[in-house]
């Protein structure tokens, strides 16, 4: 891992670099000896081109997550692999949940080539999280049927379920307490 | 086909002992379908692409996989994979559930390797909380791991055996497994998913047969590969059928994001126990077989020396196995023992506390890898300083290799796609989780 | 007290056979003949000669093929998640159900007439099993291995469908994984059930005659 300098002195080429800015980092964080870099979410494929001229070539993992409820409540969070140095670093970027789009990595351009292992796990976080990701070859749901609405890994997704049943004549028994179906969503933070 | 011409030097009538109608089978020539024949090959706009759909229920056993393959003849073009077929909703169920109770759920992503997934969820629980693990259940942790990596490899080898024919490997390799699956309801009592690895250690201490069966298990194993190994490493049919079949180079499954046995079939000698060790892999001497041409020989050849190395681990373990706890002693995370609890009262309140609630993790985010037995597998947890997790994601290596079976099955045919999607081993359930 | 004993003639012995085999199996008198009176005095000679005459070639004959069908099912090879693991167990050395006559794993459903769920059915794939279980020939039968697909097991959330819900299990083999042993279980009570009870249409068996769906096609 790149220890907490080698990641500022990471971040300060990135901000050098043209295309980019000074406002492209919106953090850096060094936490249990891993870093992560938090962007703008238009800077991804300069940064992620970047990373690559310096080492990062391997593209481990592109995940999402909902930060619900805080804002801006989508991620996509990039893990890099060096694998010359058993280097990793993680790119962040957070979207709004009214303009979930990014532009995708999966495919090459005129400046740098692509990271096909992007494909399927950028239909994931489309499938799951709703992200749409510009310029990908074929985003479609992948995990769920192809006319399932909704995205289900949003927190605020009910996650459904059948109740359970006990006894065959539960309803009987139990009247008003029978149980239901699981229709609540998963709130965050609350106990048990 | 229609012109019958008689091969120079005989004539039709002065031939003795030939009957009419096998004179007339020897002079036909098929010149004419030969020339067509050709044609068909070189032309490709004439060529009709078939879509045919290998369903999600089909014989070769490695799950609900669905194919649409284009054909053309026999020659596969494109293979669309279309998975889903087991989706579970294993991560938003992991974030209904407190820290302790995901590992059963996290184990049944990859239902092969379910002590690599408790290790992976488990290992970045830990290091958020930033417990230690104590010597004896990291090397508990290994032998199990091992275990289970020999076993996926057995289970790999069984139902890619059968799907190439040679029927009879299924019941040798699943005779080895009811002994694993032995030594693992010994060791927790269930022979899968057995929620062996907790966080801070592993459940319980291994009782006392244990290292004993484990050692015949250990003696006995390579034994048993190697009569696998004669059974088919020089086998014609499967020579023939493995040997320089789709082959695929180092720096296209790089850029496709394909990590263990896959690669190092290419000839990248990338192992995650080597290059960024964990739970004390670094104290065991073992190699890692790499192959050399990357076709689907190399990746059956990588795996079966990774079962010999296995039993090499799995040994050295055992022999230095060190005395100790076999959990952290630190009561915020770990149970107490049992008879702790009629004698000390702050025990009771720490049972009652992790029991009810649960240990709360301290905010933030962490992807922790581990070498699983088909590639990288990563866990991110992410936590928000309660007693459940926010988000579970398993980064799951056959979900990523699947991408890289459209590059090596193109330009195949049906029956080597089928063989390479064997060799590729996806595990269905860690693909869909 | 003085205990009185009877001679019966050959022809009692074998009425009174006949109706008590009849009683223990369920009771219910019906078959493709007339129900006769429990001693066999509605009928008269000849109908009834013929009546015993063809209940018990009928009943020995029946007994015998579901006798038969119990021990020959062939399983579809249908395997969804883990329990599919320990259903290749079942098949493998140590509980060996190629002792019951079960080996013959049929690769196309036209062809089986068990199908054993071992797994989760998620709800992309439950239309595509219910697919499957129809392309099965009848008599068929199902065993769902598992808690995912007997119950929701433990993931009851918004992707799994429980098996019930779209089509009719007859055996549910709890576990999770169930071990071989216990599917061996589920195997031979089913077995029982195909011994003691051939009902042959799963609609009979199901209560369920009379929900078939017509749709016109061309």
């Amino acid at each position: 891992m790149p220890d907490a300098t080698g990641l500022e002195l990471l971040a300060q080429e990135i901000r050098a670099a043209e295309g980019a800015g000074d406002d492209v980092i919106l953090e850096t964080l060094h936490f249990r000896d891993r870093a992560t870099l938090t962007i703008q979410p238009r800077a991804i494929r300069l940064v992620l081109a970047l990373l690559r001229t310096r080492g990062y070539t391997f593209l481990a993992s592109l995940h999402g997550v909902d930060y619900y409820p805080e804002e801006p409540r989508l991620g996509v969070i990039y893990e890099l692999l060096d694998m010359t140095r058993v280097d990793r670093i993680s790119v962040k970027l957070r979207l709004p949940l009214e303009q979930p789009e990014v532009d995708s990595v999966t495919p090459a351009d005129e400046h740098a080539p692509g990271w096909p292992t992007a494909n399927h796990q950028e239909r994931e976080v489309y499938d799951m999280f709703g992200v749409v990701f510009n310029g990908h070859p074929d985003l479609r749901r992948i995990l769920m049927p192809e006319d399932y609405e909704g995205h289900p890994q949003r927190r605020d997704f009910p996650i459904g379920g059948e109740p359970v049943i006990f006894t065959y004549n539960e309803s009987e028994l139990l009247g008003a307490r029978a149980p239901r179906p699981r229709a609540q969503a998963t709130k965050p933070g609350v106990q048990p | 086909m229609s012109t019958v011409e008689h091969p120079p030097g005989t004539s039709a009538e002065h031939t003795p002992g030939v009957s009419e109608y096998r004179r007339r089978e020897q002079s036909i020539t098929l010149s004419a379908v030969g020339e067509q024949l050709d044609q068909a090959h070189t032309d490709d706009s004439h060529a009709e692409l078939l879509t045919l759909n290998f369903g999600p229920h089909h014989p070769a056993t490695h799950g609900v996989l669905r194919l649409l393959v284009n054909l053309q003849g026999e020659v596969v073009r494109d293979i669309k994979p279309i998975i889903g077929y087991v989706h579970t909703g294993i991560e938003k169920t992991a974030e209904d559930k407190s820290y302790w109770k995901v590992i059963p759920v996290v184990e049944r992503i990859d239902y092969l390797a379910y002590y690599f997934n408790s290790m992976a969820y488990v290992g970045a629980v830990e290091t958020l909380i930033g417990v230690e693990v104590p010597k004896r259940a990291q090397y508990l942790r290994v032998i199990h791991m091992e275990l289970n990596r020999i076993m996926s490899h057995l289970v790999w080898l069984g139902t890619s055996a059968l799907d190439l024919g040679a029927i009879s490997m299924l019941w040798y390799c699943f005779r080895e497994r009811e002994r694993i699956c032995d030594l693992f309801e010994m060791s927790s009592g269930q022979r899968m998913h057995t929620r062996y690895f907790q966080v801070g250690g592993v459940m319980e201490d291994i009782p006392v047969g244990f290292a004993a069966k484990l050692r015949t298990f250990v003696d006995e194993m390579p034994g048993r590969a190697d009569q696998y190994k004669a059974l088919l490493h020089r086998n014609e049919i499967v020579l023939q059928r493995l040997r320089n079949v789709c082959p695929l180079d180092t720096d296209t499954l790089l850029s496709l994001g394909v990590t263990g046995p896959l690669l190092r079939a290419s000839g990248k000698p990338w192992d995650l126990r080597k290059a960024a060790p964990y739970s004390s892999y670094d104290d065991f001497d073992f190699k890692i077989p790499v192959g050399t041409v990357g076709d689907n020989y190399d990746r059956y050849a990588v795996r079966m020396a990774e079962i010999y190395e296995s039993v090499k681990i799995i040994g050295q373990a055992l022999d230095g196995l060190p005395e100790g706890p076999y959990i952290t002693t630190d009561r915020k995370v770990a149970l107490p023992p049992r008879h702790e609890l009629a004698t000390s009262m702050e025990a009771l309140i720490h049972h009652f506390k992790l029991v009810t609630e649960g240990f709360r993790v301290p905010p933030g985010e962490i992807y922790f890898p581990i070498e699983g037995p088909r590639g990288e597998l990563g866990c991110f947890v992410r936590s928000d300083g309660s007693s459940k997790p926010a988000r579970v994601h398993m980064r799951d290596p056959s979900f990523v290799n699947l991408q890289a079976f459209s590059h090596m099955a193109e330009g195949s045919y049906i029956a080597d796609m089928i063989a390479t999607l064997a060799m590729l081993d996806p595990v269905l359930g860690g693909i869909d989780r | 007290m003085e205990i009185k004993r009877e001679r019966i003639d050959g022809e009692q012995l074998r009425i009174r056979r006949l109706n008590s085999g009849q009683l223990l199996r369920g009771g219910d008198l019906q078959g493709p003949s007339q129900p006769a009176h429990l001693d066999g005095t509605d009928l008269d000679d000849d109908e009834f000669e013929r009546y015993v005459q063809e209940r018990v070639l009928t009943t020995t004959l029946d007994k015998a093929v579901a006798w038969a069908r119990s021990n020959s099912f062939f399983p579809a090879t249908f395997g969804l998640a883990c329990c599919a693991m320990e259903q290749i167990t079942t098949v493998a050395a140590r509980v060996d159900i190629a002792r019951f006559g079960f080996e013959a794993f049929r690769a196309s459903p036209r062809q089986a007439d068990l199908l054993v769920l071992s797994g989760r059915v998620s709800i992309k794939m439950a239309p595509v099993v219910r697919r499957i279980y129809d392309q099965m020939l009848e008599p068929k039968w199902a065993i769902s291995m598992g808690a995912c697909c007997s119950s929701m097991g433990i993931f009851n959330n918004y992707a799994l469908v429980p098996s019930d819900k779209f089509m009719p299990i007859d055996v549910h083999v709890p576990g999770c994984p169930p071990r071989p042993e216990a599917l061996m279980h589920g195997i031979i009570k089913l077995q029982k059930m195909v011994q003691n009870d051939p009902v042959m249409g799963w609609r009979e068996r199901y209560d369920a005659v009379g929900t078939e769906e017509i749709t016109s096609s061309a």
